[in-house]
């Protein structure tokens, strides 16, 4: 009976310490995004300058381009912003996580990082876009929602990739030829999604069925990266 | 000789889905004519391309599992012979295409643009880029060991993502190609009885064929291997 105890005491410590290791890892990310203030301001550069490029190349788009149009930035934007969280990870401190932690805490820490980093840089995205490009959504809060849900499938598939091509030479680019195929399904559904706040009509119950799917697509993401980042992580 | 019941029954099914498939009474349907027996060639290279792969990502898994550097060889001759089938699937559906869905009018490179925007195409086009992009993944990744175990990563996670993408795309776009709602000519309902004594056959015929080649390819990877190996001893 005291043993039964013990154990289930044992077992909540452990629980609580692989928490406190998430949540360390995860307060270890933003830390460092706080004190290498370059990297995050890059990336929103990259985003504003993107959309300025866009600005000055197109004018006056139609509801159909625009959506496009808002997506390819995003998938590009997500690319940068994603790409640097493993690549920035040098060997020497990969090799200290390795005594530290363990492979399914870091790859979450990882993903809810990479996750939070993106819902900021989409909303940024979609604030500078509706400034230049117009704003030719009829429901932008709508819209707004929609590119939150797919911040977080882009950045999730990502990270994983990032994490694939870290192992490889050439990262930045070999993460754009592993990712391209993968994100296909994904951002053909956010196109479709989004059209929902441009007032075409759908039949009743599609526009939530595909937000099901989509979160249902995350899950699956985020399950494949804890069963397969462990045979990553051993070098 | 490893499976010979294997390379006879892809001798004979083979033999049998083409002189069969040509000379055998189809169906007769205004806008198909005859090309509809290319249906015993073309759905089958997709078939056969489809089981490759997963043959390849079985052998990846086996490769995570015990770390033998035979199953890393046999996932990439899986993968390559798959894409091989799946580049033969595009020819015979070029070749379809241009008697069926091209614009007369136009040249037949004209209809390209519409074309490709069919679902299967789509679904077809991104099992081909992935695969694409895991040749060039383990190209770039010198240590053998590394390479193996990447790049069975890669193979893993990419094919869950291809198969809700093959499941979702088709019910998203519409779509000129038969069996919208799935996996054409699998279904029961959708082929004749007469094309179905061909067409089944045929696509065991194929799968074989590709399995037959793909096991020369393991044996001379093999070889290779060893030769390596015994080379630095």
């Amino acid at each position: 009976m005291k043993q039964g105890a013990e154990t289930v005491s044992i077992n909540k410590q452990t629980a609580l310490n692989t928490f406190n290791q998430y949540t360390s890892l995860l307060k270890k990310e933003l830390l460092l995004e706080t004190r290498q203030q370059h990297t995050l301001y890059g990336v929103m550069l990259y985003v504003a300058s993107t959309v300025f490029v866009l600005y000055l190349t197109m004018d006056a788009p139609d509801s159909d381009t625009w959506n496009a149009l808002f997506w390819i930035t995003q998938l590009f934007i997500c690319i940068n912003a994603v790409a640097k969280s493993f690549l920035q990870e040098a060997r020497g401190r990969m090799l200290y996580y390795y005594s530290i932690t363990s492979p399914v805490v870091f790859i979450l820490s990882k993903l809810t990082y990479n996750v939070i980093l993106m819902l900021l840089m989409s909303t940024i995205n979609l604030v500078l876009f509706t400034l230049f490009m117009g704003d030719l959504t009829t429901s932008f809060l709508q819209f707004f929602l929609i590119s939150l849900v797919g911040a977080v499938g882009l950045s999730l598939v990502f990270t994983m990739l990032a994490a694939i091509a870290s192992k490889a030479m050439q990262q930045a680019s070999l993460m754009a030829i592993l990712g391209f195929p993968i994100i296909i399904p994904q951002l053909l559904l956010l196109v479709r999604l989004s059209k929902t706040a441009f007032s075409e009509i759908f039949n009743q119950g599609v526009p939530t069925q595909l937000v099901l799917l989509l979160f249902a697509l995350d899950i699956l993401i985020i399950l494949m990266a804890v069963i397969l980042y462990p045979f990553l992580w051993k070098d | 000789m490893q499976f010979n019941w294997l390379k006879i029954s892809a001798i004979v099914l083979l033999v049998y889905a083409v002189v069969g498939g040509l000379l055998l009474p189809v169906p007769e349907l205004s806008q198909l004519g005859e090309t509809i027996r290319n249906l015993y060639y073309h759905v089958c290279m997709w078939f056969a391309m489809m089981i490759l792969y997963t043959i390849s990502i079985i052998h990846s898994i086996k490769y995570l599992r015990n770390g033998k550097i035979e199953h890393d060889i046999k996932a990439v001759s899986y993968a390559g012979t798959g894409t091989y089938m799946g580049l033969l699937g595009y020819a015979t559906g070029a070749i379809w295409a241009s008697y069926t869905w091209a614009d007369p009018n136009n040249p037949a490179y004209a209809s390209f643009g519409s074309i490709m925007r069919e679902p299967k195409l789509i679904g077809a086009a991104t099992a081909l880029l992935i695969y694409g992009a895991y040749f060039i993944l383990r190209s770039s990744i010198a240590d053998l060991d590394q390479r193996a175990r990447v790049s069975a990563v890669y193979n893993i996670f990419s094919y869950a993502m291809l198969f809700p993408s093959i499941w979702i795309i088709p019910r998203l776009l519409p779509s000129l190609h038969p069996g919208q709602e799935g996996n054409p000519a699998l279904n029961f309902n959708d082929i004749d009885a007469r094309m179905r004594m061909v067409f089944y056959p045929a696509v065991l015929g194929w799968t074989f064929m590709g399995v037959w080649i793909t096991t020369i390819i393991i044996r001379y990877k093999l070889l290779t291997e060893k030769k390596w190996t015994n080379n630095e001893k």
